[in-house]
This record gives C-alpha cells, structure tokens and sequence, in this order.
C-alpha cells in the first residue's frame, strides 16, 4: 500500500484545454446552482477532487498538513479516519476553499481552484461541520435549511420541496416550525446535516457526522450517506465511529500527523497487514476484522462479511446451517 | 458516602414535562455508574441534576432529593459544589473558558479559582495534563485545538479540580478509538487510585463494558433497565431503547442469527 494509491480507476488526464485556466472562465452553469426540485442524482455534473501536494500551517505555525496527496473520483465515498489533531478537518476544509494551502494546490475537475471564491465552492461542495453550532444561526429550523438553496438562486416551491425533502431524510420533518436550539445535540448536528443535504451539491462532506447520536440517529446518517452515494455524488465523511466507516464507505483514507498514511478498501485497510500502521496513527480495526483475523477467514471488517466468511467455510467444511 | 437521588423528577423551566424522573440512582466513591439511552432520553439532564446544578443554576423545578455525601445539594454554594462534583459538559466548547491563551492556563483556570496556592495548581494542572496524555499541548491555544483534542482539555481541566465525584457527559464522543481507550482507561485510574464516583454518560457501549460496574439505561427519563454491567450489556432490550450493543455482543447476535453455532473457538477470537 503506498501512499494514496490510485486503487480506484485510472485517474483520468486533465483536458489539456482546461489546464491551468481558472475555474472563473467556465461556461456560466457549470459552477451555478442546481435548479430543478427533482431529487434523483446532482444535476450538475460531479467533479473530482484532487489534492496536489498540499501543506497547510495555521497562522500561529500549527502544521497541519504535509504535501498530502489524494484523488477522490466523481462518486466516490470515501471515510477519513485518523488521530485526534492528524488534519482531518483540516484536509476537508481545502475542498470547499474554507482554508487555501500554504503548499501545494487543490483542484476539481482539474482546475485549480484558487482564483474561485469560496461562495461559488459553495455551489459544488457542502461541508457538514462537526460541531453544528458553529454553522447554526436561524431562529426556525425552515429558515435555517433554506438559507443554503435560498442563496444559490432557489425561490418558491422549488425552495419549500427541497427544504421539506431535506429535513424529511434527517428525521426532523416534524420540526420545521422549531427553534434549533430547542433541539437536543444530537438533532442539531442532524438539521446541520440537513441544511447542508438542501443544497444538492454534486460533493457532500460530512465532518463526524455520527457524533452524539444514538442506534438510530446512525442509521439516519448511514441512509443518508447510501442515498447520496446512490445518486452518483461523491461522499467524503471524517469519522471515529469504525464500524459506521467499514460498512458505509468504499474507500478509507487513514491520517497521521498531517499525512495520508494508508489508502484503500476497508477490507485493504482494515486486513492484518495494516494493523501497525492503523495502531500507529491510533486506531483499531473494527472487531470483525479482528475476528476474522484470527480465525483465519480472510479480510471481514464488517459484520456481514465476517458472518458470510464463517457461512462459507462451514460449507465447504460440509455443515449445512441449522 | 455517595451521589444519592431519591424519586427525583426534574422539569425544565417553561417546560410542561418533565425531562426526568422518577428516578433513583446512587453513585458511590471507587465505583462507575454508565449512563446508556437513546437521543433525548434525559441522559444530559440527569447529570446537571445530580452534579446540583439543575436546578440551582439552570432554573427549573425539581421534586425529590439529591444529596451529596449527606448534604441537600440545594444547600450547598457554587463553589462547595464544584470540588465535590466535577461536571464535564457534552461540548469542550460549552466547557473551555475562553479566556485563556494557552492550555496550561486553562487547565489551571480551575484551581485558581479554588484559591489554591500557585505550587498546588502547578502540580495539578501536570497531574492532570499528564492523566489523559496531553501534555504537548500545554502551550497551545485552547481556541485552536481540533475537537477531539479539545474535549480532552476539557476533561483535564475537570480533574484538576479533583472532586470526590466526576460526572462526564459523553467525554469521549469525539476521540479516536486510541483516545477513547485512554480516557476510559484515566477514568478508571481515577475510580480504583483515588476513589473517585464516576457518572459516566456513554453511547459507546464499549467503554462501559470496559470501565462500569453498574449501567442504567434511560427511556423517556426514566430508568428502562439498571443492573451489573455485564448483565445490562446482554440484554436483549437494548437495541428497542435505541442502544447500540457492544461490538462483541453484536457480532455473536449476527452468527447466531445467520443459524451458525456459537462456539468456544468464537468466543476467543471476539475477546
């Protein structure tokens, strides 16, 4: 496993007509806002993520990040996972241009994207905070999810069908006309992910997003995660929760000190061989894998395909289940 | 000796409902109490309530008694409260002073306040910095610290002020699973060294596996199921109380229910 391995497809060349030009001179509509109130997929087209040896250090020299390189291909889902302080919000928050490289530079379909304000990254890339109250402000949940579509041009029904739409997947349908801060954590940082999932973007980021919520508040997250990935929109979550990360996401990033350690399916990441290095940036593999680790079943860092690894060798070994 | 609340229901102010209650429930020293339920289950409240400041300091209406180690908690000030009962909040945020430009001052915030001389605090702010292993942070800026790093400060700042009770709301709900691990493992440090009664609200069941002698699970404020750890953790019921089980719990329900026998060999692999 190297650093960032390209695992996922050939990574597609920039159009050598687009290189280097600045995002700015796209065609009006490509960076725009998703009009249509029809929930099947992004309506714009979905770019890929790049990250171009990537430094940042805050301003009182906190290093962050060292040349962190990573591709994430239009419709990935990707968990990020690491120690406390690695850089993982950090990383994300180069994606929607919150925060530019000290080092290095980030692209999307290939351009740079310094020269784009970050209200037009808006457009294209939402970023779900982890502590929702730095993101909350409205004084009604309805106010507070239609800010985001309100501000990429949306009015009227199309508004209303995509607030509604997008309280109703978090499980706050019934709240609308609520005060936020009536609302416990755990249904704050549900109706953050709301009025982030509002505003359609072709890429979905999602900042610990199972924080604080019980059995079912993670089922909701999860439901969300498929649904977007479903879609087609690439989904990027920075998440603890290993079992959520295993089972949810196609591909896992592992951080360590403001560096890609480890890049690859959970069933890569997650299998024996990269245990040191998973110890080594302070995780732990989810007990399936362990497990089935152990017994000598193979990669299985899911419930499921620990269950399935037993089921097969318990076959083959001629014991039918009883 | 103990956190003791007897039939106690609490009502927030404004609130038609109580949020809690009835309830009894008794935190002992050395001993780890979790707190499990689902989202709104009165989790939050029931540690303002029994760290006394609901409703002292919150407003709100409460019927039954809290006493700590045989006092009214009603009767006791601010400042007794806080060196018997160490509330961690769910937020580092709602926690951190925000008036410190470094973590060492912020751990140190505390003590100060006790009137404790500088020697002592110097001392505890090192101990405490020292029990959950952030001691390269002492001269970082608490404002800019990640989340989980943070909540870890928090935590510190709580223990530095050493009370008899610590009453932690979520402590490790942002930490990676190393994190999670150390906290678990400072707390139980905290309960068998120095006697410390633990309140340990929990979504992962795993740490109250490792750490809790006893668990009680709420439902709509009021106790759904109490009892040993071990006992509360098997229990079947937790999931409709919108727990999520321990991961080895959980793993042993999926090969039974996928009809394969459950043996010793299995058993060993998910220890």
């Amino acid at each position: 496993m190297t650093e960032s391995s390209p695992s996922h497809g050939p990574r597609p060349a920039a159009p050598a007509a687009s290189a280097g030009a600045p995002a700015d001179s796209r065609p009006s509509g490509t960076v725009g806002p998703e009009t249509g109130a029809d929930r099947a997929g992004p309506a714009q087209a979905v770019p890929s993520v790049e990250l171009e040896a990537v430094s940042f250090a805050y301003p009182d020299g906190t290093r962050a990040l060292t040349e962190v390189g990573l591709w994430i291909g239009p419709g990935e889902s990707v968990a990020i996972v690491g120690q406390n302080g690695s850089g993982k919000s950090t990383l994300v928050r180069h994606i929607d241009g919150l925060l530019r490289p000290t080092a290095g530079c980030v692209l999307l379909d290939g351009r740079d994207i310094r020269p784009v304000h970050v209200a037009r990254l808006a457009g294209l890339v939402g970023l779900a905070f982890q502590n929702p109250d730095r993101q909350l402000f409205a004084g009604r949940v309805s106010t507070e999810v239609a800010f985001g579509p309100r501000n990429l041009g949306l009015r009227g029904a199309a508004l209303d069908e995509r607030v509604r739409a997008a309280l109703e997947d978090v499980g706050l349908g019934r709240e609308a006309g609520t005060n936020p801060y009536d609302l416990g954590y755990s249904r704050r940082k549900l109706l953050a992910l709301a009025s982030i999932l509002a505003m359609r973007t072709p890429i979905l980021i999602l900042d610990e997003p199972t924080t604080g919520q019980d059995a079912r508040g993670v089922a909701r997250v999860r439901q969300v995660v498929a649904r977007a990935a479903g879609e087609g929109r690439t989904v990027i979550a920075i998440s603890h929760d290993m079992r959520f990360v295993a089972e949810s996401f196609r591909r896992v990033v592992v951080m360590r000190d403001g560096r890609v350690v480890l890049d690859g399916a959970p069933e890569v990441v997650f299998a024996e061989a990269a245990w040191g290095e998973l110890r080594a940036a302070y995780l732990e593999p989810p007990l399936p894998a362990v497990a089935g680790a152990r017994l000598g079943l193979g990669a299985t860092p899911t419930e499921g395909s620990f269950v399935a690894a037993l089921a097969r060798r318990r076959a083959k070994a001629g014991v039918s289940p009883s | 000796m103990a956190i003791e609340l007897a039939t106690v229901r609490y009502r927030y102010a404004g609130s038609t409902s109580a949020a809690l209650g009835p309830i009894d429930l008794r935190v002992e020293p050395g001993r780890v109490v979790g707190v499990a339920g689902a989202n709104e289950s009165g989790k939050t409240t029931l540690c303002l309530v029994a760290a006394g400041v609901a409703p002292a300091v919150v407003g709100g209406k409460l019927d039954g008694s809290v006493r700590i180690d045989g006092v009214d908690a009603a009767t006791l000030r601010p400042h007794e409260l806080a060196q018997r009962c160490g509330l961690l909040f769910q937020h580092a945020s709602t926690q951190l002073s925000h008036t410190t430009a470094t973590v060492f001052e912020e751990v140190a915030f505390g003590p100060c306040n006790l009137g404790l001389p500088v020697a002592e605090v110097v001392e505890r702010v090192w101990m405490a910095l020292r029990a959950v292993r952030i001691e390269a942070l002492a001269p970082r800026d608490p404002a800019r610290l990640s989340g989980g790093q943070g909540q870890l400060v928090a935590l510190a700042s709580v223990l530095a002020l050493r009370p008899r009770y610590l009453i932690l709301d979520e402590p490790t709900s942002e930490l990676d699973p190393a994190g999670t691990g150390l906290v678990a493992d400072a707390l139980a440090r905290a309960a068998a060294e120095t006697g410390a009664g633990i309140l340990l609200v929990e979504h992962k069941l795993d740490v109250l596996a490792r750490i809790a002698d006893e668990i009680v699970v709420l439902e709509h404020g009021a106790v759904a199921l109490s009892g040993a750890a071990t006992t509360v953790l098997a229990d079947p019921r937790l999931e409709d109380l919108g727990v999520e089980p321990p991961a080895a719990v959980r793993l042993e329900r999926s090969v039974r229910g996928a009809g394969i026998e459950w043996s010793a060999a299995l058993a060993k692999a998910i220890e």
